[in-house]
């Protein structure tokens, strides 16, 4: 799932400084949030808006609206009505979300109100690790299912490197280095000669490497 | 016309080669290289010359390594993939045996976060594995995309690092093996102060029959005070294993230094004797002046003019 975190009031309250009309805009699917968990958040990041902006004698009107999803256009339809009621819009959802409304809206203020972290997982209540660099050509059918250009700092694909000590990476010592994860269990399964031979250089085209990425898929007619 | 390196005729000759290293400094200043060439002059075969070790800004090792070639020393230039793709690293490879850089070591590189940029975006194009190819191409007359070198290629005695003491032990050797398929010709260890993981290493080496395929120089740094190693210790110098023993044995000296004089000649007649090993690599990082004495006490200082 996609992670991200709440922004600093700060910087919000920065963004909306001259706005007296604003629109707290949640985004309940894929997000590491539960849909309830999504509106307690809009309801806070309301209740916290409001707060500050009366101290300083700014009043501010905040409505509130959760969207399943900011990534599509269906969805971002639903904003249509209260568009025009406000001018500036604080979206919670990914940077996708954010990137799609202001591509809709040229005139609105639209602004992230948190920061899109990582595509990663839940590992327990309040701990989520990156799993995924979505670099457009998985290669983890090799290596055990174990990621190495996410997982390995240096994105090595001949690992490990020199500074792997103990199972421990050298970048900190909380981080496993994932090329001893990989050499364990291809071993343990009989299949370390896989890693005998050379893995060429990766091909960062996927990765990004050729500007914005595009998926396009034919249409079938008739359906 | 064949050409060769004075270091690969020395390790193609079978003498016990000596390499030294040098840390550029950390300015504008080429005196520091000078000086530290004079001193290494006469008592090794080529010098290495660092790129940004640590991930700490220094100057460039291409920089520094003409400046060695100036000072009379044959350099060995080391690139790593963290601060260059592949278009960088041709081009600077291009304009390195243009200036007569011959000799050089394919790093990865030791993590950003570890130097004094962890803000800088990591680059990390290749591992140092896909670099030794992509130096090999080069020396073939081939770009890495394939394309051929029109006029002049470039040549390289290729080189490559090992870690003996880095995890898992089984895998080095087989981690060595791919570097010299995608070129190496000699390997220069990370510092050997645990000689019976040393030995376990090249045995592990000995019986994939790899030694005869590659020189393989160990590495040897001379403890200046036993407040270094713990420093390094604590600190987690990657790739770095320090056994308590030599720091015990720095401790209980009256000399530290001298002790460590003492440790890194005894290292290098232990290496010595241990089959497959062509040569020590000495990195006396901010104590090169030691450099000649080591030598020296090694009986290693007569230096072959090939």
């Amino acid at each position: 799932m996609i992670i991200t975190k709440l922004k600093p009031l700060e910087e919000i309250l920065q963004y909306i400084e001259s706005h007296d009309k604003i629109l707290v805009l949640g985004c309940s699917e894929c997000t590491h949030k539960s849909a309830t968990d999504v509106e307690k958040e809009v309801k806070k990041v309301v209740e916290e808006i409001k707060r500050e902006r009366e101290k300083t004698g700014k009043f501010v009107e905040v409505l509130e609206k959760t969207l399943p999803k900011q990534c599509e256009p269906q969805y971002i339809k639903l904003l249509e009505e209260i568009k025009d009621k406000v001018d500036a819009i604080i979206s919670l959802a990914c940077g996708v979300g954010v990137n799609l409304i202001a591509d809709f809206y040229p005139k609105m203020e639209v602004y992230p109100g948190v920061n899109t972290l990582f595509l990663g997982a839940k590992i327990k209540e309040g701990y989520w690790v990156e799993k995924c660099r979505a670099c457009g050509d998985c290669i983890i059918g090799y290596t055990a299912g174990l990621c190495p250009i996410t997982r390995c700092p240096k994105n090595m694909l001949n690992g490990p490197c020199g500074g792997a000590k103990n199972g421990i990476c050298e970048v900190r010592k909380n981080l496993p280095c994932v090329w001893q994860q990989i050499i364990r269990r291809l071993k343990n399964r009989g299949k370390l000669e896989r890693l005998m031979k050379i893995w060429e250089a990766k091909d960062w085209r996927s990765a990004g490497g050729e500007g914005v990425r595009e998926l396009r898929e034919e249409l079938k007619v008739g359906n | 016309m064949e050409i060769k390196t004075h270091l690969q005729k020395v390790l193609e000759s079978g003498i016990f080669a000596v390499t030294a290293e040098i840390e550029p400094p950390k300015n504008a200043d080429p005196e520091v290289i000078r000086e530290k060439a004079r001193w290494l002059k006469g008592y090794v075969d080529a010098v290495n010359i660092t790129d940004s070790p640590r991930a700490t800004v220094k100057m460039s090792s291409l920089a520094s390594a003409v400046i060695l070639i100036q000072e009379g020393i044959e350099p060995v230039m080391h690139i790593t993939c963290r601060d260059r793709n592949r278009i960088a690293i041709q081009s600077d490879l291009l304009g390195a045996s243009a200036l007569g850089i011959k000799n050089v070591l394919c790093l990865t590189g030791d993590y950003i976060s570890l130097g004094n940029h962890p803000q800088a975006k990591p680059v990390f194009d290749l591992d140092s594995i896909q670099l030794l190819s992509l130096v090999k191409k080069l020396c073939e007359g081939k770009f890495f995309n394939g394309e051929e070198i029109k006029g002049k290629r470039p040549y390289f005695f290729i080189g490559a690092v090992e870690n003996p003491f880095a995890d898992p032990l089984e895998f080095r050797p087989i981690r060595l093996a791919k570097k010299i398929k995608a070129g190496a010709k000699f390997i220069q260890t990370q510092i050997v102060y645990n000689l019976e993981r040393f030995k376990k290493f090249i045995n592990l080496c000995e019986e994939m029959g790899i030694l005869e395929r590659v020189y393989i120089l160990a590495g040897i740094t001379p403890p200046k005070s036993s407040k270094m190693l713990k420093y390094m210790k604590k600190n987690k110098v990657p790739g770095i294993e320090i056994p308590d023993e030599i720091i015990k044995r720095m401790e209980s000296a009256k000399d530290e230094k001298e002790e460590g004089i003492n440790i890194a000649v005894e290292i290098i007649e232990r290496v010595r004797e241990i089959p497959g090993i062509k040569g020590v690599h000495i990195m006396a990082i901010g104590w090169e002046s030691i450099v000649p004495e080591i030598v020296k006490r090694a009986k290693l200082c007569s230096r072959p003019e090939l």
